[in-house]
């Protein structure tokens, strides 16, 4: 008894705050094309280290090395820089909206855009994602159109979704996107269910479910992981891991130990880290575990190692809660930057012709939100009639609704 | 006619809609293999096969969270909560996301499923095995909440809410599964096979969701009950010679406002009788469109038969339970006042 001292309460906290210098110290780095890639029907058991590393293509010279470099052409890159600088300047684009008070809210993607860019190009047609609401790249690399985005921002006359739904939480089933909800977490499990479903009915589609590393600590990513395990659903399990949660350092979800990744590792689900600002690395693994879903070998867990450059949303400031250098610090840099200066050592690209690419494309999105904002904006212009308000709540619209409609004066 | 006992109705239900539609599954905890806690699912796996009707993971977010994506596919998902007193976690998943799926992505997506789950106490349930959470359902605009009294209603009723595009709670008086139960716990229960509502027709049949059932036919007064609470009444009325009209809600989202409007405007008074908790419960909805509609024919205030306001207690099961004497105690007041 006596040698027992009293217990101490632990409560994480990043290394520095405010006012610090930023520090990823802790942060190893493998070096590009050291890990290993394993064939699709590795055992999960046998690939354990890959949950512990980082699956890296581009080294510091720019160069794609190592067994996961490859798979892409030059005008496959060319197409995925495009749609990468097309999500940041709809990001700035959206940002100054929201500052302009054209729509009440945004949430950027700064830091993120490979993530999701890379990922779309790695499905097939008919495959569906699950996102969160930072997954806007998943529709830009899909070839939706930036006016139908803008419109529900703007929740004008044309939103798809006829002005009930939060700026940003797009749904777009013909895409492969399935409806974003404000509930985090919900769609992961969801996106099992759909897997199990095509499964069940013999389909050759699969899910891809998507998380924050905040949104791990939710019960609903146990409970994906477990039904994904226990039926061996065809689903790729995303988490991005930007480093933050709101305020919150990942490691108030995850503690001082172990990734991500490695949850996936108790479930008996082969589990990957890989460079999330890393263009080929992230389509390269996200196709290998695809490929492994439509090949019916099961789940894949993987975490995209990234950083979120910018606020959380519009509501943020992230200055009150970490260093404001932070992202210069990043040791992974800029997915752009990087992809960008791939391109040029290969001979495929240029600094002029990406400037010129760089105005050409703001171009295109400040076209689109002149046609977007002719359709009106949250405060001015045409809008949603308040009658949609009490359509879609049910099939068929019961005797109560009917009833308020009319008290509505629809 | 053939004869079933609710159990064997419900089972039945799921076996004709599962053999008419090959996008119906049925799962949940219990469920496959051995057939459910209840036996509400026995055969039907070995039936439909594993691809239909399986066993889950103890876990009731995972089992609604994974029917809400399989519905999204195109399935008819109607998955088992073994009690609705464990529906709670999965409160995320039915509220956030099954009820308001269409709604958010403007019919993009949608949510055709079932949820069903015994509720109810007067078995010696205790806390966890006896509650009535409907009010928790009612409230959530999006979903329809269904409370079948018999097996004939429970077979027609879980057909129609399997078939219906949005997504349904289906809450099945696990104390009405073998017989009815007027609240005599004294007496012996009468098994379904000697009751009319027993005789279950063979095959495809349905139930509109959104209709009551007049039980009992009075002038005195209208009593709105569903679920156990139907027999509770009926005997109440009996012994308390009081003339009651009874109304078996039956769904109590959509709510049949027509036919309780039409009998409280002829009797002029009315009570609400419920097994649940009574403060912000579904009575008090009721009370308060009775006398919204009402007003001007009621003789006497709209008065509440429910639960008391704690959680269900296990020793104390018949002083807290709502039984004929309580109930016939209140008709008597309300034709008095």
């Amino acid at each position: 008894m006596s040698e027992r001292q009293p217990l101490s309460f632990h409560v994480p906290a990043p290394a520095v705050r405010p006012g610090g210098t930023p520090d990823f110290s802790d942060v190893t780095i493998p070096k590009a094309g050291s890990v290993r890639r394993p064939p699709v029907d590795a055992r999960a058991e046998d690939i354990r280290d890959l949950a512990f590393s980082i699956i890296r293509v581009l080294n510091r010279e720019s160069e794609a090395v190592g067994p996961w470099a490859g798979l892409l052409s030059d005008a496959e890159l060319l197409e995925g820089l495009r749609h990468m600088m097309t999500l940041r300047a709809f990001d700035a684009r959206m940002q100054m909206a929201q500052r302009q008070g054209k729509t009440s809210f945004y949430m950027q993607h700064m830091g993120e855009e490979a993530v999701s860019c890379a990922f779309r190009k790695a499905l097939e047609p008919g495959d569906m994602n699950f996102p969160t609401y930072r997954q806007a790249g998943l529709l830009i690399a899909g070839g939706y159109p930036m006016v139908e985005m803008m419109n529900q921002i703007y929740s004008n006359e044309n939103d798809p979704l006829k002005g009930r739904q939060l700026p940003v939480l797009y749904s777009v089933r013909d895409h492969g996107f399935f409806t974003v909800s404000g509930n985090l977490a919900t769609q992961y499990i969801q996106a099992v269910g759909w897997a199990m479903a095509s499964a069940m009915k013999g389909d050759t589609k699969i899910a891809a479910a998507w998380i924050g590393d905040g949104s791990t600590a939710e019960s609903d990513f146990h409970a994906a992981l477990v039904f994904a395990s226990t039926y061996k659903a065809p689903v790729v399990l995303n988490i991005v891991n930007n480093q933050w949660a709101i305020s919150t350092f990942q490691g108030i979800a995850r503690g001082g130990s172990g990734t991500f990744a490695a949850r996936g590792l108790g479930f008996g689900m082969p589990a990957l880290r890989v460079d999330g600002n890393d263009y080929l690395a992230v389509h390269a693994v996200a196709k290998w575990a695809v490929e492994r879903a439509h090949r019916g070998l099961g789940p894949t867990v993987i975490e995209y190692v990234t950083y979120r450059v910018g606020a959380h949303s519009t509501s943020d400031d992230p200055s009150a809660y970490r260093p404001k250098t932070e992202s210069d610090a990043w040791p992974l840099g800029d997915p752009v930057i990087r992809l960008k200066n791939h391109l040029i050592a290969r001979g495929a690209w240029s600094e002029e012709r990406h400037k010129q690419r760089e105005a050409e494309i703001m171009a295109e999105v400040i076209a689109a939100q002149k046609e977007a904002e002719a359709h009106g904006t949250l405060h001015s212009g045409p809008h949603p009639s308040a009658r949609d308000m009490f359509e879609g709540v049910y099939a068929e619209m019961p005797p109560h609704l009917r009833r308020q409609r009319q008290q509505a004066g629809y | 006619m053939p004869r079933r006992n609710m159990v064997e109705a419900i089972r039945d239900a799921m076996d004709v809609a599962m053999g008419r539609d090959d996008n119906v599954v049925v799962f949940g905890e219990d469920v496959g293999y051995f057939g459910g806690v209840f036996r509400c699912t026995q055969g039907l796996q070995q039936k439909y096969g594993a691809n239909r009707c399986f066993d889950a993971p103890i876990s009731e977010s995972g089992i609604v969270g994974a029917a809400v994506g399989m519905a999204a596919y195109g399935l008819r998902p109607c998955v088992e909560i073994q009690f609705a007193d464990y529906v709670y976690p999965a409160y995320d998943q039915i509220v956030s996301e099954a009820a308001r799926l269409r709604y958010r992505s403007n019919g993009q997506f949608t949510a055709p499923m079932v949820i069903r789950m015994p509720t109810g106490g007067g078995i010696f349930g205790g806390q966890t095995h006896s509650q009535s959470p409907e009010a928790l359902f009612t409230h959530v605009c999006g979903l329809k909440t269904v409370v079948p009294s018999n097996p004939h209603d429970a077979k027609g009723l879980l057909i129609a809410a399997i078939e219906d595009d949005d997504p349904v709670i289906f809450l099945e008086p696990k104390r009405l599964y073998n017989g009815p139960f007027d609240g005599h716990h004294d007496r012996p229960v009468t098994p379904w096979s000697r009751h009319p509502q027993g005789e279950v027709p063979d095959g495809h049949y349905t139930l509109p969701l959104g209709k009551a059932a007049v039980r009992r036919a009075g002038t005195g007064v209208t009593v709105l009950a569903y679920g156990t609470m139907v027999y509770v009444a009926e005997a109440a009325a009996e012994e308390s010679g009081v003339d009651a009209e009874i109304i078996d809600l039956r769904t109590l989202l959509p709510l049949d406002l027509e036919t309780i409007v039409e009998s409280v405007r002829k009797t002029g008074r009315c009570v609400v009788v419920h097994e649940a908790t009574l403060t912000s419960g579904f009575g008090a909805e009721l009370a308060a469109l009775v006398q919204e509609h009402c007003f001007y024919h009621l003789e006497a205030p709209v008065m509440r038969v429910t639960g008391w306001d704690t959680p269900y207690p296990h020793a104390q099961e018949w002083d807290y339970f709502p039984g004929p004497d309580r109930v016939g105690r209140t008709l008597k007041a309300v034709m008095e006042a």
